[in-house]
């Protein structure tokens, strides 16, 4: 599919596949977001503002340059500023794709990394080479401060000219603590909110500390998504609860989203208010007690995204979709297109449903019939 | 009053190492708010954040495009959210003051940056902070600083007297659009002030005529106090409660 090569959060003509539960595929008009929802439905955003997590700079003891990319923390609390887990790349930036991108000089446990004004230490490795722990020097606003002035947002080789922190921040974006954009929120603005509002659809925010998508490494990339912390708000909470008692449905905007609120709903299947560490991974094999429904961007088969989407309908479902959506001229990638998937009910005594049952529904293709 | 309703909230305040804004600071300490400054001066910011609790100082220009998103960051980034934003960084156009058609077109620029387009862009980036704020049931009040120069056409203060008609009128506007996301916008006029700002504009004046800004602060915060929901209900008009100094326009 073709890649949306321009930093546009909302163009006018963009797209939304619906994915009904019985499988049906119908194409939108992506501004009309209300109209696709149902009156009642609780739509739940993921606030957090993406981090300048991109630092450049020079591995003392050798002197070679270097990008950090960070990607994880142990918590959301702002004083817990100095741990984080990384990536690092060897010199070059982000015009090479990052599965070119040379490894960084071979680094050990104690070796000093000067990123700008921000120096930190190597702490540990976590089973790769690319990835590492660090921890940076200074009080948490001299950390803050060096991140915000000398980061800059982490870049897509897709991109023709570099990202500003203004292209990625939602509009709804509040704590810093993504480490990419939780960029299905790219379709909401101010004015989606009050539709919703006026169409009697909830709108409520969770904070969770969307990791990186993709490092180029393969080996790496099959253990994303790592660890993140989140926050559910009591308000939030309590507005799923209320949801759920009155059968309406729960629709997540993105995948963090879900991850955050099926980890919090694991223990007793309810969603619980306070911080948490989403450690799972969702795929077919999940059954999901919360999320109805999710508004997401164009995922390829084989990413971690794409298995966490088989959790709401099968995969054959999904390729139909791709292929709908490739022939619909979709574009894909952080600033494309997106799918709504609403789960597929399970039904008591349905088994897995076999692929020749499934190519012979039709692909229905009703291109907007709103004017 | 009011001071219990300020213990941990979130308060950001432009323009904090001189004037109103430093004793917006110290007095925001002082009821236990938990605040972030901005100022130019990265000397002067680490001086005035090292003598209060719980301040964290910012160094940046409100008036630089380029600045507002590490300020940004900084802001929500040191206090993890934000309830209140106090836009009170100003710049005076020219100084001394000017009959407007003898003032140069790059100060009109200088102060439409500080005072309308640095609060514009700051609000902006900081709004999905404010709107979860208020769905949690925390309030979200943006104070945007203004004069009376923003109502009187005054001689010679033609390029602040119309940046800060401008904000004046966007902050209706914010108010009226974001009511339903429970943001509330007041233009508050704090009164002629014993400040650098105003000996700029007014070099000889009686110092003992003008307001203090430390009293000046006490009934700003009061206003903010008197629109937060624990005293009233986000929407429910108790401008009315303002004290009469502090004029909320």
């Amino acid at each position: 599919m073709t890649p949306a090569v321009a930093a546009i959060q909302r163009p006018t003509n963009a797209k939304l596949l619906v994915v009904a539960p019985d499988g049906t595929l119908t194409s939108r008009s992506r501004a009309r977001l209300a109209d696709v929802l149902r009156p009642g439905d609780l739509v739940v955003a993921n606030d957090a503002a993406t981090l300048p997590a991109s630092l450049s700079g020079v591995h003392q003891r050798t002197g070679d340059a270097i990008e950090v990319r960070l990607a994880g923390r142990p918590s959301l609390s702002e004083t817990d500023v100095d741990r984080f887990s990384a990536v690092v790349f060897g010199s070059g930036d982000f015009h090479t794709p990052t599965e070119r991108r040379p490894l960084p000089p071979a680094m050990a446990i104690g070796d000093m990394l000067t990123l700008g004004p921000l120096r930190a230490a190597v702490t540990g490795f976590l089973s790769h080479r690319r990835l590492i722990s660090l921890r940076f020097d200074g009080t948490a606003d001299e950390i803050w401060a060096g991140l915000a002035r000398h980061g800059r947002p982490i870049q897509y080789s897709y991109l023709a000219t570099p990202l500003a922190l203004w292209d990625v921040w939602t509009v709804i974006a509040g704590p810093p603590v993504a480490f990419e954009p939780p960029s299905a929120g790219f379709v909401i603005d101010w004015r989606n909110v009050a539709d919703l509002r006026q169409r009697g659809i909830g709108f409520a925010t969770i904070t969770h500390a969307a990791g990186i998508s993709s490092t180029g490494d393969d080996e790496l990339d099959a253990r994303l998504p790592l660890d993140e912390p989140y926050r559910i708000p009591v308000a939030t909470a309590a507005a799923i609860e209320r949801a759920r008692l009155q059968g309406r449905r729960i629709v997540a905007i993105g995948t963090t989203v879900v991850r955050a609120l099926e980890h919090s709903a694991a223990g007793n299947g309810t969603v619980v208010a306070g911080e948490g560490l989403a450690t799972q991974h969702i795929s077919e094999q999940t059954r999901l007690q919360i999320v109805d429904a999710i508004l997401t961007g164009v995922h390829e088969p084989g990413t971690s995204h794409f298995r966490l989407l088989q959790a709401l309908t099968d995969e054959l479902t999904l390729v139909r979709a791709l292929q709908m959506m490739e022939a619909l001229g979709y574009r894909s990638h952080e600033f494309g297109d997106s799918m709504l998937i609403e789960r597929t009910p399970i039904l008591p005594g349905r088994g897995w449903k076999g692929p020749v049952e499934r190519i012979e529904v039709p692909v229905q293709e009703r291109p907007d019939a709103i004017p | 009053m009011g001071d219990d309703r300020f213990d941990g909230l979130r308060v950001a305040v432009t323009g904090g190492t001189s004037g109103l804004g430093l004793a917006l600071v110290r007095e925001l300490s002082r009821r236990g708010a938990r605040v972030a400054f901005v100022a130019r001066g990265a000397d002067r910011v680490a001086a005035v954040a090292r003598e209060s609790a719980n301040v964290h100082g910012i160094a940046g220009d409100v008036s630089r495009k380029e600045d507002i998103y590490p300020i940004a960051v900084q802001v929500l980034g040191e206090l993890g959210g934000l309830d209140v934003l106090i836009n009170n960084a100003s710049d005076l156009g020219t100084a001394p003051l000017r009959l407007l058609a003898d003032t140069d077109c790059e100060d009109l620029e200088r102060a439409l940056a500080t005072n309308l387009l640095g609060p514009f862009r700051l609000t902006k980036a900081v709004l999905g902070a404010l709107a979860a704020s208020a769905r949690e049931g925390r309030g979200a009040v943006v104070i945007n600083v203004s004069s009376d120069a923003a109502v009187t056409p005054y001689p010679t203060w033609g390029a602040y007297g119309a940046s800060k008609a401008a904000l004046r009128h966007m902050t209706s506007i914010w108010d009226t659009e974001l009511e339903s996301e429970g943001i509330r916008f007041l233009s508050i006029d704090p009164g002629d002030m014993d400040t650098p700002l105003h000996a700029l504009a007014v070099p000889d004046a009686d110092p003992a005529s003008l307001r203090r800004p430390d009293v000046a602060a006490r009934d700003l915060l009061d206003a903010v106090a008197a629109v937060l929901p624990s005293i009233a209900p986000v929407g429910a008009g108790t401008v009315s409660e303002a004290p009469v100094s502090t004029r909320i326009q």
